[in-house]
């Protein structure tokens, strides 16, 4: 390993722990006000759909807005799964069988 | 009464076993990962020490490709921080059940905060709150996630090119299916209908944005959307009936 890839390494890893950590470590100083602990809730959902939703409508970065996207199709099972049973794993069993079983059949 | 050790070992295991799904989803990254830093110039002392000290997918694949285009570790560096930001959010998320910890936990716990982890346990931790052992179920998630990237980063890259097309294999499925299963329990207000339908569109229309902020400003816009409606329905709720 060269020193610049020590130096890359370390200032990575420096920014990347200083940004999970920077709130856990003043968590006992922190007093949040009552309206952002209320926002706390939104941040799950929002985060998670703004990671989802392009990945199955770009799944390899270009537009694939059609249901010859296994992605898409698997998402719309998952959707209609997790709606229907209420339940984590049936909706990630039958999502991945959307996805395989198209990929296979079609 | 069960044993408080046992009660650990359970929710450290249920925490690993609940990430399995996401485990998949990151095999061919790691794979694909490893593959791409052999031949980006990196040594693979460096390509594995990144893996294990920087532990954050999407900034080492940027990283990597930074370090074939010759980029300054300055810029790199930089590029890291915008690309992770968004774990300040999840941090955030956990901070109120996690601010009762004592330091030698929460380093380790915020060191380990993947998306994938941030997930799975913010999923258990709201359907039950009361769970005393629960940072344990979130260290499980975070040591399996830790060793899958491990392993996959060092098999990739060892086998560098042997390995036809991860990327085609489809294992990445995995993650959405599996987020799409933890957003659902989320929306059963109004408010929480709107947020998840603007953080959509706003993902969608700022994906031009690099690194990852396009996933920052979505949440934002996801969260005050969320907040506006949630306030108009409380103002409706409180005005005086006529």
């Amino acid at each position: 390993m060269t020193a610049n890839e020590g130096w890359m390494i370390a200032g990575m890893m420096a920014v990347t722990f200083g940004i999970r950590y920077f709130l856990f470590a003043l968590a006992d100083r922190i007093r949040m006000a009552p309206w952002i602990e209320g926002s706390l809730r939104f941040i799950p959902p929002a985060v998670l759909t703004a990671i989802t939703l392009p990945a199955v409508l770009l799944p390899k970065g270009d537009w694939q807005v059609s249901f010859s996207n296994p992605y898409l199709v698997s998402a719309i099972a998952a959707t209609a799964a997790g709606i229907l049973t209420r339940n984590l794993l049936s909706t990630i069993a039958i999502g991945l069988a959307a996805f395989f079983a198209y990929r296979f059949f079609l | 009464m069960k044993q408080p050790e046992s009660v650990q070992k359970e929710e450290f295991l249920s925490g690993a076993r609940d990430t399995f799904p996401l485990l998949l989803g990151a095999l061919p990254f790691g794979l694909i990962y490893g593959a791409v830093a052999g031949t980006s110039g990196l040594s693979m002392t460096a390509a594995m020490a990144m893996s294990a000290l920087v532990f954050a997918g999407s900034s080492q694949f940027i990283a990597v490709g930074l370090v074939s285009a010759h980029t300054p570790v300055a810029i790199i560096v930089l590029t890291t921080f915008i690309v992770n930001l968004r774990h300040m959010l999840y941090s955030a998320t956990l901070l109120p059940y996690l601010k009762n910890l004592p330091q030698k936990w929460r380093i380790p716990l915020a060191f380990w905060l993947t998306d994938e982890t941030f997930a799975v346990t913010v999923h258990r931790f709201q359907k039950n709150n009361s769970l005393a052992f629960r940072h344990w179920y979130q260290l499980g998630s975070s040591i399996a996630m830790y060793l899958n990237w491990q392993f996959w980063c060092f098999l990739g890259l060892v086998l560098g090119n042997r390995i036809p097309d991860a990327q085609n294999w489809g294992l990445d499925v995995a993650m959405p299916v599996t987020f799409i299963g933890m957003i659902i329990p989320f929306i059963k207000t109004i408010p929480m209908v709107v947020c998840v339908l603007t953080a959509g569109a706003a993902s969608l229309l700022t994906l031009a944005m690099p690194y990852k902020l396009g996933i920052v400003v979505s949440a934002f816009a996801g969260i005050a959307s969320g907040l506006m409606a949630q306030r108009i329905m409380d103002a409706r709720k409180g005005a005086p009936q006529r």
